[in-house]
C-alpha cells in the first residue's frame, strides 16, 4: 500500500509563530520525495505535519489542508494516533527502546498497543521486517539481545524495521543519515529506494548529493530571514531541480553558493 | 631537531614516588613525639590526638609543597597542594561516619543475639527480652506505608512530567516543595487529629504510624521519580507517538520501564528516609512492650520508638536497658544497609543494557 499526500495552502504554526507558510504540493506514492533547504527553513516542521507529530509540542497547530488519498488528515474527527499507524517515522538520531530485545523492538508498534498475536505470526513479522530493512543477517542469531548493543548504523535500519513492521502507507524520513557514517549511510539510501516499491518515501535531508541520489521529486524549502516563516520555493523531478532549476535561489542552493 | 622538540615537552623533574607517604609518615611521627614530649613535660600524661594530627598535617603540606615547588615547579607543587586539600575535606567527611559505624557496631553486638529477634519485651524487666514486637511492628508501619505513598508519588509525578501543564502543575510543584519541608512531627500530629475525628482522643494505631510515614514519603517519591522521568530521552516518546501508539500507553510501557530502576533507587531511599522516624511514631503508634500483629488496633512498637524507650526509661539493670537500645540501632541500621543493597541490585538488573 502507498498512498499519494496534497497539500494544500498549508501554514504550519507554533503557538503564534508561523513557522511554514503556504505549502502547495503533491507527494507521489511509490516514489521518493526529498525536502532538502538550509536549517531552520521549516522542512523537519513540515514532515512532522505529515503523521500529525509536530502536535506533541504544545501550541503546534496547522492550518489548510493535508488529504491523504482524498481523506482530510487534519479532518475534525481523526484520530491522530490511527494517522501514525499508517505513517511510519524514521528520526535522525537512531532510538530503539533501550529495554526491549531487537525482536521486541521491530514488534513494538504491536505490543506496545497491546495487540496480540501468535508466536508464529511474530515470528514471521521480525524477520520480514529485518529482511526488509536489510538487517536480517545481521541479527538472526541474537534477536532475544538488547537493541541498543547495535552499532548506530543497524539501529537505525531497526528503526526503520520498526517503523515497515507494522505495514504503514507512508514512511516518513527526518534526516535518517546525518548521524552515521558514509558506509551506514550507504545502506539506509539502498534500503530507501527498495522501499519505494511499497511505500510513499519521504526524506529530509541536509546531504544534497543523497537527495539527488535517491530521490525521484525534490522540494527545496527556503527562509528569507530569521523569524520569518519557511516557503516552498521549488518543487520539480529530482534531475530538474538539480541540473537546471527555475528559481535562483534554487540554483544558488543547489549549487552551494548560497549565502 | 629531534633533541630540541624533545626537551621543550620534558618538564622539570619528578619528586620521587616513595618521597611523599614517607614526609607524611615522618611528619605524623614527629608531630607524636613532640606532643609526648610536652605531655612529658607537664602534669597531664594524656596526648590529645587532634594537634597532633593538626601538626602533622600542616607541617607535611607545607614541606611537600616547597620541595615540590623547588623540584617539579608551579603547577605540580599547585597540584599537590590541592590533592591534599581534597584528600583532607574528604577524611573530614569521613570520620563522623566511620565513628557512629564503629560505636553502633560495638556497643550493638553486646544484645545482638538470637533472643533479641525471638522476644518481645512482655513481661520482662532487667536482662533478657528482644525487640521482635519492634521489628515486625516497623516492616508492618513501613510497608503499609510505602504501600500507600508508592502509588500516589509515581503517579503524581507522571502527572507533573507527562500531562501537567500551567496553574495545577505548578500548584502540585509547590504543595510537593512545601511537603518535603514539614516536620515529622507535625506529620505525626495531623495522623492522630485525623484518627481522633474517627476513633476519638486517646487513639493508637499502626495505621495511624504509617499514614504519618507515608505523608512524609510521598514528596520524597514524588521528586525522585519527577527526576527519572525527565531523564527519559523525547526521543523514545516521539518514537512511540509515530508508531500509533496512545500516549497512556507510551508512558506505561516505555517511559516507566526506562525509568523502572531510578524509580525504584528513589523508593528505596524515601523507605529509608522514614523508617527511622521516631517522632510521630512516638505519637500515633505510641509504645508497647508486646507483640501486636494488628496495625488497626492498640499500640503498636517500632524500632526508633524502642531504642528511644529503652535508653529513656532505663530499668533497674541500666546497662541491659542500654545494650537493648544499641542492638535496636544496629538492626534499624542493617535494615536500611540491605535496602540500599536491594535498590542497587534492582537499578543493576532493570536499568536498560547495552
Amino acid at each position: 500500500m502507498s498512498k499519494r499526500i496534497e497539500l494544500k495552502s498549508l501554514d504550519v504554526y507554533y503557538k503564534a509563530f508561523l513557522a511554514v507558510q503556504d505549502v502547495s504540493m503533491v507527494i507521489e506514492p511509490k516514489a521518493i520525495t526529498a525536502f532538502i533547504g538550509p536549517s531552520g527553513c521549516g522542512k523537519s516542521t513540515l514532515i512532522r505535519t505529515l503523521n500529525r507529530m509536530h502536535e506533541v509540542i504544545p501550541g503546534a497547530r496547522v492550518e489548510g489542508q493535508l488529504l491523504m488519498d482524498g481523506e482530510d488528515v487534519y479532518g475534525p474527527d481523526v484520530d491522530p494516533v490511527r494517522v501514525r499507524r499508517q505513517v511510519g517515522m524514521v528520526f535522525q538520531r537512531p532510538n530503539p527502546f533501550p529495554t526491549m530485545s531487537i525482536k521486541d523492538n521491530v514488534l513494538s508498534g504491536y505490543k506496545l498497543n497491546n495487540s496480540r498475536m501468535s508466536k508464529a505470526e511474530a515470528e514471521e513479522i521480525t524477520e520480514k521486517a529485518l529482511v526488509g530493512a536489510n538487517l536480517w543477517n545481521e541479527v538472526k542469531d541474537r534477536l532475544e539481545k538488547p537493541g541498543s548493543g547495535l552499532s548506530g548504523g543497524q539501529q537505525q535500519r531497526l528503526c526503520i524495521a520498526r517503523a515497515i513492521a507494522v505495514e504503514p502507507d507512508v514512511i516518513l524520513m527526518d534526516e535518517p543519515t546525518s548521524a552515521l557514517d558514509p558506509i551506514s549511510t550507504a545502506a539506509i539510501e539502498d534500503l530507501a529506494v527498495e522501499l519505494k516499491e511499497q511505500f510513499t518515501v519521504v526524506i529530509v535531508t541536509h546531504n544534497m548529493q543523497q537527495a539527488s541520489r535517491i530521490s525521484d521529486m525534490t522540494a527545496f524549502f527556503n527562509i528569507a530571514g530569521s523569524g520569518l516563516p519557511g516557503k516552498l520555493i521549488e518543487y520539480d523531478k529530482t534531475e530538474k531541480v538539480f541540473s537546471n532549476p527555475t528559481e535562483q535561489q534554487t540554483e544558488d542552493y543547489v549549487s552551494g553558493r548560497f549565502g | 631537531m629531534t633533541t630540541q622538540l624533545n626537551s621543550s615537552f620534558r618538564g622539570t623533574q619528578d619528586l620521587p614516588k616513595w618521597l611523599s607517604p614517607t614526609l607524611l609518615v615522618s611528619f605524623f611521627l614527629a608531630s607524636f613525639g613532640l606532643q609526648v614530649l610536652i605531655a612529658s613535660d607537664s602534669d597531664s600524661a594524656e596526648i590529645n590526638f587532634i594537634p597532633v594530627a593538626i601538626f602533622g598535617l600542616v607541617g607535611f603540606t607545607v614541606a611537600i609543597y616547597v620541595i615540590s615547588r623547588i623540584i617539579e615547579g608551579v603547577r605540580k607543587a599547585t597540584d599537590r597542594l590541592v590533592t591534599i586539600m581534597v584528600s583532607t575535606a574528604f577524611s573530614l567527611a569521613l570520620i563522623p561516619l566511620l565513628s557512629l559505624a564503629y560505636t553502633v557496631v560495638t556497643k550493638g553486638v553486646a544484645r545482638f543475639d538470637a533472643e533479641f529477634f525471638t522476644f518481645s519485651m512482655r513481661n520482662i524487666v532487667g536482662e533478657g527480652g528482644g525487640a521482635l514486637h519492634a521489628i515486625i511492628g516497623t516492616v508492618e508501619i513501613t510497608g503499609i506505608a510505602t504501600l500507600i505513598s508508592v502509588p500516589i508519588g509515581i503517579m503524581a509525578a507522571i502527572y507533573l512530567v507527562e500531562y501537567g501543564r500551567g496553574t495545577i502543575a505548578r500548584l502540585v510543584t509547590f504543595f510537593v516543595d512545601v511537603m518535603t519541608g514539614v516536620p515529622s512531627i507535625v506529620a505525626g500530629l495531623f495522623a492522630y487529629a485525623l484518627f481522633v475525628i474517627f476513633f476519638g482522643p486517646g487513639v493508637r494505631m499502626g495505621l495511624g504510624g504509617a499514614i504519618a510515614l507515608s505523608l512524609l514519603m510521598i514528596p520524597v517519591v514524588i521528586r525522585a521519580t519527577e527526576e527519572m522521568l525527565k531523564i527519559v530521552p523525547n526521543e523514545l516518546r516521539e518514537a512511540a507517538y509515530a508508531l500509533g501508539v496512545p500516549k497512556w500507553l507510551t508512558v506505561l510501557k516505555v517511559v516507566l520501564p526506562t525509568s523502572l530502576a531510578g524509580i525504584a533507587t528513589g523508593i528505596m531511599i524515601a523507605i529509608a528516609r522514614v523508617i527511622g522516624e521516631t517522632a510521630p511514631l512516638l505519637l500515633i503508634a505510641g509504645f508497647t512492650a508486646s507483640m501486636n500483629y494488628n496495625p488497626l488496633n492498640e499500640r503498636m512498637m517500632t524500632l526508633p520508638v524502642f531504642v528511644y524507650t529503652s535508653y529513656a526509661n532505663q530499668g533497674v539493670d541500666m546497662q541491659a536497658y542500654l545494650d537493648r537500645a544499641w542492638a535496636g540501632a544496629l538492626t534499624l541500621m542493617l535494615i536500611v544497609m540491605v535496602l540500599n543493597l536491594v535498590a542497587r541490585l534492582i537499578s543493576k538488573y532493570f536499568s536498560p543494557k547495552g
